[in-house]
């Protein structure tokens, strides 16, 4: 039964980046299209899955002082992995999320859950928390990018859906469009949960521990507060 | 001549069009995170200026003098973000020790870039572009420097909508990105201005 709360708390109360705003960049890098948005978030699970199950593996066997660099190092093999597996298999892909693929590796919210539950906790936990919080990072990417297409390019999944007489609003597709879009689904997800108005902030992320020696977290601290 | 308008037009591209924050979506998370005080977003700009040049000197070397020779260049994902991870670290102790005041000013900034996209962004952009290494480190200097423009004036931005009557449901993410979106808009005014300048 608590196995079954590992899997889902990702999914919607925890949430990685719509409720702790985690991982952005490729939020609104490659929602341009909804299918794009499944790809990524798929590729990202499956590294996130593996990483969590390899790490917890090692978890005794990484020394703590150096964690951060050999956690990076597992990430960024599955990456290559999928890469490669991606070039070949599903090369249409592979070229619409260029260079985003590679990015994976510094994902944050891949080396949160290293750092926060895979070293911690033991394999099975750890690959139903990389599954949930993988989900959740895909279902976010899904609906950005499906509210893009739709909006953007009158399509879903490629296919046309909305009427000839209503033009696309080109803007949806470009990057500002992104942020936008974004922001609109953060303050639905705020309101419907009700949750207390959180700020991209270091002082917020939940990453702070994990950041380079703990110190980036100084940043905010010194100029004197949140946003 | 060539080359020094070839290199003002990738400058320039990297600074205004091709905005690594608002047009390529890298590094969101210290625009958003950081920009929230002025003197902050400046010396986060700075330093990750600095990083992203000196990591694209030392990945060019080692992807045309190692990777390319042993034809492993697809493992440069990783070779690449282990070798920025070091570097981040060397500068780090190397500031400390000889130059303490800019130690005092970059020094907090460094560790959020080890793994902050923009700077692993702009190495594989190298690549991916065939930049040489003259280019390629004119490439990283602009991206930079447009990091830090947008820095700069979202700090502005951010200011002003510190003083705003925000409905509940849209304090603190939401709006925030929503500004961004703004920002991003006017950055699309840049479109086709590089090429007029310069006639390319």
């Amino acid at each position: 039964m608590s196995y079954m709360k590992e899997f889902t708390k990702g999914l919607i109360k925890e949430n990685p980046n719509m409720v702790m705003l985690l991982g952005m960049c490729p939020t609104l890098a490659v929602t341009t299209m909804a299918v794009n948005g499944l790809g990524m978030g798929l590729s990202t699970t499956f590294v996130l899955v593996c990483s969590n199950i390899v790490i917890s593996l090692l978890k005794k066997v990484i020394p703590s002082t150096v964690r951060l660099p050999c956690y990076i190092v597992v990430i960024a093999g599955f990456v290559t992995f999928v890469s490669l597996m991606l070039q070949a298999f599903i090369p249409v892909l592979y070229s619409s999320l260029g260079m985003f693929l590679s990015l994976i590796t510094v994902n944050c919210i891949i080396l949160g859950r290293a750092e926060m539950f895979a070293s911690k906790n033991k394999v099975l936990p750890s690959a139903l928390d990389g599954l949930g919080m993988g989900l959740g990072f895909t279902l976010t990417l899904v609906i950005v990018g499906s509210l893009r297409e739709i909006f953007g390019a009158g399509q879903w999944f490629g296919i046309t859906i909305m009427p000839e007489v209503i033009e696309p609003m080109t803007l949806f597709i470009l990057p500002a469009g992104g942020f936008f879009v974004l922001g609109v689904v953060i303050a639905v997800v705020n309101r419907i949960m009700k949750k207390k108005p959180r700020e991209i902030s270091c002082q917020n992320c939940p990453n702070a521990q994990s950041c380079f020696s703990g110190e980036g977290c100084k940043v905010n601290k010194e100029n004197g507060g949140n946003a | 001549m060539e080359l020094a308008k070839n290199l003002c037009i990738i400058l320039l591209t990297g600074i205004l069009t091709e905005n690594f924050v608002l047009s390529k979506f890298l590094g969101i998370c210290p625009f958003l995170g950081v920009s929230n005080k002025f003197s902050s977003s400046l010396g986060m700009g700075a330093a990750v200026t600095f990083v992203m040049v000196c990591a694209s000197l030392v990945t060019y070397p080692i992807y045309y003098g190692i990777l390319v020779p042993l034809g492993i260049e697809y493992l440069n994902t990783i070779a690449f973000i282990l070798v920025i991870a070091v570097f981040v670290q060397l500068v780090e102790m190397v500031l400390k020790k000889f130059v303490p005041p800019l130690y005092n000013s970059l020094g907090v900034y460094l560790p959020l870039i080890t793994t902050n996209c923009a700077v692993l962004g702009v190495t594989l952009l190298n690549l991916t572009e065939g930049y040489d290494l003259l280019e390629s480190v004119v490439n990283s200097f602009g991206a930079g420097l447009g990091f830090m423009l947008a820095m700069v004036i979202f700090a502005g931005v951010r200011g002003r909508l510190a003083e705003c009557n925000i409905p509940k449901a849209l304090q603190g993410a939401p709006i925030t990105l929503m500004a961004a979106s703004v920002v991003s808009l006017a950055f699309i005014g840049f479109g086709g201005v590089v090429e007029n300048i310069f006639g390319a």
